[in-house]
């Protein structure tokens, strides 16, 4: 592995809400290599989005407290002034949220909106500025770009609009990209292309990428380490084969037993219930004590589990860990060889 | 974006005729002779049946309506009962008073809206949010022509500084046109502007959560330029449809705004002539306040959709 | 919600109550949920409770008037506040105070007729043009339309001008200018609740229209309704005062706030006190009847209800 582009360690993000303070984020770990894809895979409430908009300063800032810290290419995001993140926000990170429809201003061209991402950063002429936003229409795979740069975010599908929040992410070359939900939105043929084009580019440009989902059919395809995330915490990671193929979590294990198999196609282009996992989320008010999964777990094999957050350990030794060396951990009192661990 | 214009046209002007009905309406629902009670217990006969003549009034309601609404249409909306002077003559003299005092009014309420709206979002209950709130609120309560008064003790009586009252028109004296259209311009404007402050900041704070904004945020724009080009002007752009509505009530707060500063207007007109019974000019001036607020709101809704291009090519 | 590997916690307690018994009413009137959280609204329960005074005022006024309306008196005329007269006397030597007190009943009286009037007329517009659409809705709202098209004041002062004045004709004269407003957000609210789970439900097991109208549509609409009689009825003395003021409403002698303004801009640099109370007490009313309105729509304002009952 390179020189990591992003450090994340201990990020801890409180919430200030009309029920207390939620622990939406309880110490997350993880880095990302430069051209490496981590995907960060969760049920809605895990605390994966929230973890990015802090990366960024995207927090409501009067109700938000974030602690940690959060490297990009050795400088500390959380720390930074708010004029020098401003600086960061393009070409440091470029960021592609969940939902297209509302992601662009729906009262500017979308030349526009591309012209001012290159403008946020040097770039004074509005010529070539928008000259560069053909370019990058172009490049994301918008058909017509010399036509395209001048219509509105709802003359556009979503698939395309997605496109152009890519090439708005991608337009100063950042050397990370987070992707957030960027899929979900989308139908599965579109999600495909999307998938496609983001790998493409991160070919060409060797971006670091930060991809957000609960998807793991998405993970499968794009990944290369996956860190999956629950209460706020990261409660195992690995790389995508460890984690998905020899899930040490109990909770990735019920997600992954719902996974449909992968090369079973779903004739109607739903994706199945995937939940077998029993009962949601903790509140991020209330957490429970001891393992934050264990109000949920079908396991319960030690009797740390209601007491004491286990936690991210190695999982299985040498005989499990392949040759790659990248460590595969989860943060479970089960181990193998329990006989309720089946 | 032409067959919207026409259907917005179409619209108006179905809403124009029965407009027409109500104000023709009018002069049939006074109990008892109209032309008698304008004229009081003196006069002539010679009088009267020219009037009568003039006014058709002994025709069948529904061939008075047909002829009136004709003439109408070419301009001709009779006579005054008391001076026999062309109604059409008389209310186009007071238009121009009117609408210097409504768009006036409608510059103080948007200058007293935006920036406190805008600011409240900004900081939710914040001091100025807070403060911008019971200012608003007030507003709201106050009665138009209370304030006036006290408006008049204080800056024409007390302090001397502005007129009590009256017009001059702007060539002839411009300072003194601008000095008597201070307070009834700000009498409706704050009035109205209450109301407005509130919606800007409800817009504001709406749109500061839309999605689109964190990504104008997220591509490393200055605050100065998401708030100017994405906040304003989406959240500005409901604003427009509610200045439209709003066109209604403050139009009637003109009406009694221009009365207390003896503003030359329509409204002044329409009272006087309620209390000289002269109906043909109340229903000129009427007529010719309903056609201002279709006009200025046919307007707005145009100009809604030249902003928002999503609706420009519905 | 296809992506959702989990359920998310139930959306609205109104969404499960429709889904699992359809034929049942689902928003049973919540008096006393809504009168609790209103009583949880400092502001607003102050002005319920300022307005609740002015109505004892209001009704007991011959008792609790110092003087009666019309006792002239040259020697006490445009006497300052004082112990004696608290808000002084008029240039008639009339007390202020007194004339306040007795022109209240008056205010009150038209304002709640101008706002009986709209509500019941405006609804059932609103009511019919909502439910039935098509054509009707769009007879009904054109002619909504018409009568929004003339500034309110000035509708008024025309139907006083046909009518002749006084307190009945003045709450007509209000009453019609408010009757679109009452149409037009009555027909929103019903747009909104016409395709629900529950009315469809009852049409589909062969409901009526007037049941549907009155024991389906019309409880789930009514929440804006509420809100709209109360800021009306500041509207409502506000416009009472306005036509009072230029003339058209209250005749003299009799005591209303609006005429007692009017009586007292002569005097305005000679005893400020003969306009001003009179204006304070038309602006602490419809103070209050805003304020009232904006913790109504706060309380009722189901956005609201489902963010305090819990779900992200």
């Amino acid at each position: 592995m390179s020189e990591p582009v992003l450090e994340v360690e201990d990020l801890r993000v409180d919430l200030r809400t009309p029920r207390g303070t939620a622990h939406v984020v309880n110490g997350l770990s993880y880095t990302v290599g430069r051209g490496e894809t981590v995907a960060v895979v969760g049920e809605s409430g895990s605390g994966k989005s929230v973890s990015v908009l802090a990366l960024l300063g995207l927090l409501p800032s009067r109700t938000a407290t974030v602690t940690g810290r959060a490297a990009l290419q050795g400088e500390d995001l959380l720390t930074m002034s708010k004029n020098r993140l401003r600086e960061v926000r393009g070409p440091g990170v470029g960021m592609v949220f969940q939902d297209p429809m509302t992601s662009l201003n729906p009262v500017l061209t979308i030349g526009r909106q591309l012209a001012e991402a290159v403008r946020a950063h040097g770039e004074s002429s509005k010529a070539a500025a928008r000259e560069r936003a053909v370019d990058l229409l172009r490049e994301v795979g918008l058909p017509d770009p010399d036509r395209a740069v001048d219509r509105y975010p709802h003359q556009l599908s979503g698939g395309m609009r997605q496109r152009v929040i890519i090439a708005i992410a991608l337009a100063n070359s950042p050397a990370l990209l987070i992707a957030d939900e960027a899929t979900t939105a989308l139908d599965v043929t579109v999600q495909a292309q999307i998938i496609e084009l983001v790998d493409r580019l991160q070919e060409d440009h060797g971006t670091g990428v930060v991809w957000i989902t609960h998807d793991l059919g998405v993970v499968a395809g794009i990944a290369d380490r996956v860190l999956v995330m629950y209460g706020g915490r990261c409660v195992e990671d690995g790389t995508v084969d460890d984690v998905l193929e020899r899930p040490a979590h109990p909770y990735t294990r019920g997600l992954l037993g719902a996974l449909p198999d992968l090369a079973e196609e779903t004739g109607d282009g739903e994706v199945p219930d995937l939940a077998t996992v029993p009962g949601v989320p903790p509140p991020p008010t209330d957490l429970p004590e001891g393992c934050v999964f264990w109000p949920r777990c079908p396991v319960r094999s030690d009797p740390r589990c209601e007491t004491e957050q286990p936690p991210l350990d190695l999982v299985g030794g040498p005989l499990l860990t392949k040759g790659d060396g990248l460590p595969h951990r989860a943060a479970t009192w089960c181990r193998e060889g329990d006989d309720r661990w089946t | 974006m032409g067959g919207y214009l026409l259907r917005r046209v179409g619209q108006a002007a179905v809403v124009l005729v029965g407009v027409s009905v109500v104000v023709f309406g009018l002069l049939q629902l006074v109990p008892g002779d109209p032309i008698r009670l304008a004229l009081g217990t003196r006069f002539s006969q010679e009088t009267y049946d020219a009037l009568l003549e003039r006014s058709g009034l002994d025709q069948p309601v529904l061939q008075q309506y047909v002829t009136w609404a004709g003439n109408a249409l070419t301009g001709d909306l009779g006579v005054s009962f008391r001076s026999g002077e062309p109604v059409t003559q008389l209310v186009l003299e007071r238009l121009p008073a009117t609408l210097t005092l409504a768009f006036a009014s409608i510059l103080v309420a948007l200058l007293i809206a935006v920036p406190l709206g805008t600011l409240s979002a900004l900081r939710p209950r914040s001091v100025v949010d807070r403060g911008a709130t019971v200012l608003s609120q007030f507003g709201i309560s106050v009665p138009d022509f209370w304030m006036a008064i006290v408006l008049i003790l204080i800056f024409a009586g007390t302090l001397g500084w502005l007129p009590s009252g009256g017009y001059v028109p702007l060539t002839e004296d411009p300072l003194g046109w601008l000095q008597r259209l201070i307070l009834p311009a700000i009498v409706t404007g704050v009035v109205s502007g209450s109301v407005i402050t509130r919606f800007v900041r409800s817009s504001v704070l709406e749109v500061l959560g839309q999605d689109h904004v964190r990504t104008a945020q997220a591509k490393g724009m200055a605050t100065r330029q998401v708030l100017g080009w994405h906040v304003l002007r989406n959240a500005l752009l409901p604003l427009v449809t509610v200045t439209g509505v709003q066109l209604a009530y403050l139009l009637s707060g003109v009406v009694v705004v221009e009365i207390v500063f003896a503003w030359p207007g329509l409204g002044q007109l329409a009272l006087q002539s309620v209390q000289a019974r002269d109906y043909p000019v109340l229903q000129g001036a009427v007529l010719l306040f309903a056609l201002v607020f279709l006009v200025i709101n046919l307007v707005v809704d145009l100009l809604y959709s030249v902003i928002d291009p999503r609706i420009a090519r519905r | 919600m296809t992506g959702q590997p989990y359920p998310e916690p139930a959306a609205s307690p109104t969404a499960t109550e429709a889904g699992r018994e359809p034929s049942l009413r689902p928003a049973r009137p919540r008096w006393r949920e809504t009168l609790g959280l209103l009583a949880r609204n400092p502001t607003a329960a102050g002005a319920a409770t300022v307005l609740v005074l002015v109505a004892l005022v209001a009704v007991f006024d011959q008792q609790l008037a110092p003087e009666g309306p019309n006792e002239i008196s040259v020697e006490d005329r445009l006497q300052p506040p004082s112990t004696e007269h608290w808000f002084g006397t008029d240039d008639l030597g009339r007390d202020v105070l007194s004339r306040i007190i007795l022109g209240a009943s008056v205010s009150l009286r038209v304002g709640f007729t101008a706002v009986g009037i709209a509500l019941v007329v405006g609804t059932l517009i609103g009511l019919l043009a909502g439910y039935y659409g098509k054509w009707v809705d769009d007879v009904l709202m054109r002619f909504m339309d018409v009568i929004f098209a003339f500034p309110a004041v000035l509708l008024a002062i025309a139907v006083l001008a046909v009518r002749g004045p006084g307190p009945t004709n003045t709450a007509i004269a209000i009453a019609v200018v408010y009757v679109p407003i009452f149409a037009r957000v009555t027909r929103a609210s019903v747009l909104g609740v016409r395709e629900e789970v529950y009315v469809r439900a009852s049409r589909s097991v062969g409901a009526s229209d007037l049941r549907l109208l009155t024991r389906h549509i019309l409880p789930n609409a009514a929440p804006p309704i509420i809100v709209q009689t109360s800021i009306s009825l500041a509207f409502a003395v506000l416009a009472e005062a306005a036509l009072s003021f230029l003339g058209l409403g209250t005749q003299p002698p009799n005591p209303s706030w609006g005429l007692m303004l009017a009586e007292g801009r002569g005097y305005i640099e000679l005893a400020w006190w003969i306009a001003f109370f009179p204006g304070m007490a038309i602006f602490l009313v419809v103070l209050c009847f805003n304020l009232l309105g904006d913790g109504l729509r706060d309380v009722l304002d189901p956005r609201q209800r489902t963010a305090m009952g819990g779900g992200r």
